[in-house]
């Protein structure tokens, strides 16, 4: 481990940091714009849910390189080759934690917000959602971390990021500099996670002191693991 | 360029069959190197899971360093083994057995936790030691889950081993680095489409192994 090269780099360190983040975290933005609302007419129509299921377990089967490199082709040497396919990756987790969440919502907490008064789609923004967020959470915290670390991918491919480090510390055999790669992930990964946990906390005050709530979030992030 | 039409015409040619790059070579190569993986993670995860769930000690840094765990780039780990003892199949190894054990790891040790308190008294109760209570009252009851994730990591661990080609062994990521490498699109989609078929095959070999071995009784839930 050569720390003189670390304290000389700083500067290298933080551009590929930066040139990671939008990579990471960009595919978890699309990807709850997408899975929200796919989540909530999987649920609205149920017939359609088995056929997304379906497809987004395909598409997280899928090797990670061989998509980077079919997108090569039409997306060239830009951070969209990397954000698309880890959008798709993000779709497969968090499309089921929303259905998930959403059917987890109580039939008597919906008829008694219907009772009064709530229209169907006040209903769903105001009393469905955020009952089914701790469980959207959870798949969220699973989909950024495995995002900030496959998104050094990008770097195999020469487009910067934490990978960079990877591949160039390997081209000049210096395994500190793969090292260092590594290490800043993981940091960046326990960060954006802690940061999720504290939103959430946050956001759902009342989920706080819910045993039951706390048991679904973890069975939920268990899951979404798997 | 007709890609799918072109990957078909690779699949079915007799040359894609024969020989040291041929499909069946690929194919099983792709196969051991994922299955000693996913054999050392279950070597490790398994015993770590059970004694974690059994004495219920540690199981909230398990679950969360489990999920830091997979923030490992799996490249990262796989170039810095090469740069430190060279290529070989170690370096593959490593990086495949870190990304199997959180899920086997987190779903063993979930398992153990959700047998009933009630089961595990009764069973304490009719004078099993705690040796039993593990082997023939825990380990069954959570058996659907343990085997969850084992499944789960062997997916992960065949859509992975790709990455054994970049470098320079075999498996079906030859096929994607090879192709890409010369430009051929038709031979990187095959390989691509025979992993994804695979993983769905692993998937499906172990909805099997479930229903052999996972009790009747805990069937029906």
């Amino acid at each position: 481990m050569d720390w003189e090269w670390v304290a000389s780099h700083t500067e290298l360190l933080k551009e590929r940091l930066l040139e990671h983040l939008p990579m990471a975290i960009l595919p978890v933005v699309f990807g709850l714009m997408i899975s929200i609302p796919l989540g909530i007419a999987c649920v609205r129509w149920p017939r359609m849910y088995p056929p997304v299921l379906a497809a987004t377990s395909i598409l997280y089967g899928l090797p990670s390189i061989a998509l980077f490199a079919l997108l090569l082709n039409f997306t060239g040497l830009s951070q969209a080759t990397v954000i698309i396919p880890l959008t798709l990756y993000t779709l497969s987790v968090l499309v089921r934690n929303v259905v998930d969440g959403l059917r987890g919502v109580p039939e008597s907490v919906r008829q008694a917000a219907t009772a009064m008064g709530f229209s169907p789609l006040r209903r769903l923004v105001r009393v469905e959602l955020p009952i089914a967020s701790p469980v959207v959470f959870a798949g969220t915290r699973v989909a950024t971390v495995s995002n900030i670390s496959l998104a050094s991918i990008g770097g195999l491919i020469g487009i910067g990021g934490l990978g960079q480090l990877f591949t160039d510390g390997f081209q000049l055999q210096q395994p500190t500099r793969i090292f260092v790669g590594i290490a800043l992930t993981v940091i960046l990964a326990v960060v954006a996670d802690g940061i999720l946990v504290i939103v959430q906390w946050v956001l759902t005050p009342w989920a706080r002191r819910d045993r039951q709530t706390a048991r679904r979030a973890r069975r939920a992030l268990v899951e979404a693991t798997t | 360029m007709n890609a799918p039409g072109d990957a078909w015409n690779w699949f079915v040619s007799p040359q894609s069959w024969q020989g040291a790059d041929g499909i069946p070579t690929r194919l099983g190569e792709h196969i051991f190197y994922s299955g000693v993986a996913l054999l050392c993670a279950v070597a490790i995860a398994i015993p770590l899971g059970l004694l974690i769930g059994h004495s219920n000690r540690g199981g909230f840094v398990v679950v969360n360093s489990a999920n830091a765990a997979r923030a490992l780039p799996t490249a990262g780990v796989l170039l810095l083994v090469v740069t430190l003892v060279g290529i070989g199949f170690l370096p593959v190894l490593v990086p495949l057995v870190a990304l199997a054990i959180p899920p086997i790891l987190v779903n063993t040790y979930e398992g153990i936790r959700q047998v009933e308190p009630e089961l595990v008294d009764a069973s304490r109760g009719v004078g099993l030691r705690e040796g039993q209570v593990l082997r023939s009252v825990e380990i069954p009851v959570a058996l659907p889950l343990i085997l969850l994730g084992v499944r789960t990591a062997a997916i992960q661990i065949v859509a992975t081993a790709t990455i054994a080609a970049f470098v320079g062994l075999g498996g079906l990521g030859r096929y994607i680095f090879d192709g890409l490498a010369r430009q051929e699109y038709a031979v990187m989609i095959g390989g691509a489409v025979l992993v994804v078929a695979l993983a769905l095959m692993t998937e499906s070999a172990f909805v099997g192994i479930q229903k052999l071995v996972v009790s009747p009784g805990l069937r029906g839930r």
